[in-house]
């Protein structure tokens, strides 16, 4: 196993959203522009001609002002989303930390959103079945598992999403700014357990505004503006970089 | 320890943005591998849609039932329809594909606009909301057979072997609705207001299908059109020979309802499929 293993590699990717220049707020409306040929387009690049490598193994953090194109980067890896251009090649399973809970829904007991959550990161019943003690065991809400999720707190709402997206095992691991999951007890166990996984071999891209923190967690970092790679490199350099410019600024 | 962890089928977790094949084989593909997630969409629509309501389920059989009675009081006393074992069991068999049909198709629709949250922050096959509405609608098409079961037989429809093909037309029309409904949510993502029309242009079609009128009460141009144009009209009279009639459909009737049925979904798969790249950028 070595090291310098890619596991997320970005060719020449660009992203290009395209906004409508006039409002259509009928189809009506859309189709007589369109027959008369006048429909016309604004078009933004979210990404343009960004390259990098990530190496298996890797903390690699990626910086960048609202809006420079952090989330657009992370859809891709995570497949939500195709490039406009250029090519993304991403190799093991992929769990976007960021999204605890997401399609958990308030009128099911924490039992059956284990089970609905974990089928969509793509697991089948049998494979949840065999996690299900682990994941109510990590998430400490064994009292509450057959109760409706509207009956819990937002933190034992994002400390089961926690549990179920961290039971996946994943090879590569998407963070977006550093959990604040529950209380500091849990906080500290999470992070133990993202070690544990760095321990064993796995990928973690960390997106956050906070330059300490990637400069403290990371190996390396990139650095996003308006969507262009401003510069890729050790994390050190690429926040000392980033300060300066936001100095100047 | 993770040497066991990549063990696992190892093809399934390479992901090049440009290996495009076929989008309609690829999500056929993706959607075999997520089975599992459209069975738990839909145990969790089915679960939630009554979960706070005190009849709970029983509703999925008392709704239909209810809009039988409402039907039957007001057209006993306007129009005397003239059909062959009495109307509340006709409007009943309607009633219950029709409702099958218009549900499902907005509930795909919807549930991909409103709910395509999900699509944005993880990756689920496209079509996984589509699938989960008709699986639904068939779970409640099937419960739906116990009151009409009954309605039969207080009214002395017989009820004949003719029941156990009941199967093949629900699967027609939920074939039909499925392709149907990813064609209007294609053009959903586009332009939202088209399921402010849906709901209209659904009104309108209900009236122009034969569900709470018998076809013989049309003059005959109309008709000719609407058993020549309307699709829905095939799906209802195959979906009703079977427990209304007691026969088994007519080959006249049942030819153009699968070719229907086969047409629409394969268009319906194409089109969504191959426009479902751009939704993340639209949603």
């Amino acid at each position: 196993m070595s090291i310098d293993q890619v596991v997320i590699r970005l060719e020449n990717v660009s992203v290009r959203y395209r906004t409508p220049a006039e409002r259509y707020n009928t189809f009506k409306e859309f189709a007589i522009r369109w027959l008369q040929g006048k429909v016309r387009n604004n078009s933004f690049w979210a990404l343009r001609n960004v390259s990098f490598e990530i190496n298996k193994g890797e903390v690699f953090g990626i910086i960048g002002q609202n809006g420079a194109g952090k989330s657009t980067l992370l859809k891709l890896v995570s497949r939500v989303m195709r490039p406009t251009e250029g090519r993304v090649v991403v190799i093991g399973r992929v769990v976007p930390l960021l999204e605890l809970g997401a399609g958990f829904h308030p009128e099911l007991t924490g039992r059956e959103n284990i089970y609905l959550n974990g089928s969509i990161l793509g697991f089948s019943r049998k494979e949840m079945e065999t996690k299900f003690h682990r994941i109510v065991e990590f998430s400490e809400l064994h009292e509450f598992i057959e109760a409706p999720l509207r009956t819990y707190s937002s933190g034992m709402w994002a400390r089961l999403g926690f549990a179920v997206a961290i039971d996946t095992e994943p090879d590569i691991l998407i963070l977006d700014e550093i959990l604040s999951v529950g209380d500091e007890a849990f906080q500290r166990k999470c992070l133990a357990r993202i070690d544990e996984f760095l321990q064993q071999g796995a990928t973690i891209v960390l997106v956050s505004h906070n330059t300490h923190q990637i400069e403290q967690m990371c190996q390396r970092a990139a650095w996003l503006a308006h969507g262009q790679l401003q510069s890729v490199g050790p994390a050190s350099e690429v926040v000392r970089a980033y300060r300066e410019n936001q100095h100047i600024n | 320890m993770h040497s066991n962890k990549t063990s696992t089928n190892k093809t399934e977790l390479y992901y090049d943005s440009t290996a495009r094949g076929s989008p309609p084989l690829e999500e056929l593909r993706e959607v075999i591998h997520y089975r599992n997630l459209i069975l738990q969409l839909t145990r969790r629509d089915v679960m939630t849609r009554y979960k706070r309501s005190v009849l709970g389920i029983a509703w999925t059989m008392l709704n239909p039932l209810g809009m039988m009675v409402v039907l039957t009081i007001a057209f006993s006393h306007i129009f005397r329809f003239d059909t062959e074992y009495g109307y509340p069991a006709y409007v009943l068999s309607g009633l219950l594909a029709w409702n099958f049909f218009s549900q499902t198709t907005t509930a795909a629709m919807v549930n991909l606009v409103w709910g395509g949250g999900l699509l944005h922050r993880i990756y689920i096959p496209r079509t996984s909301f589509a699938l989960a509405a008709i699986a639904t609608g068939l779970v409640n098409l099937l419960l739906s057979l116990i009151p009409l079961l009954i309605i039969n037989l207080i009214s002395g429809v017989p009820i004949r072997a003719t029941v156990f093909f009941l199967p093949i037309p629900m699967l027609l029309l939920a074939a039909f609705a499925l392709g149907v409904g990813l064609l209007i949510s294609t053009f959903a993502v586009y332009y939202p207001d088209v399921a402010e029309m849906y709901g209209i242009a659904m009104y309108g079609w209900m009236y122009l299908t034969p569900v709470i009128y018998p076809i013989s009460i049309l003059p005959y141009t109309f008709r000719f059109w609407i058993t020549h144009l309307n699709p829905m009209y095939y799906f209802l009279e195959i979906y009703r020979a079977p427990i209304y009639y007691g026969k088994l459909p007519t080959a006249e009737i049942f030819t153009p309802a699968v070719l229907i049925a086969v047409i629409t979904l394969v268009i319906g798969w194409v089109v969504f499929t191959y426009k479902s790249d751009e939704f993340s950028y639209r949603i």
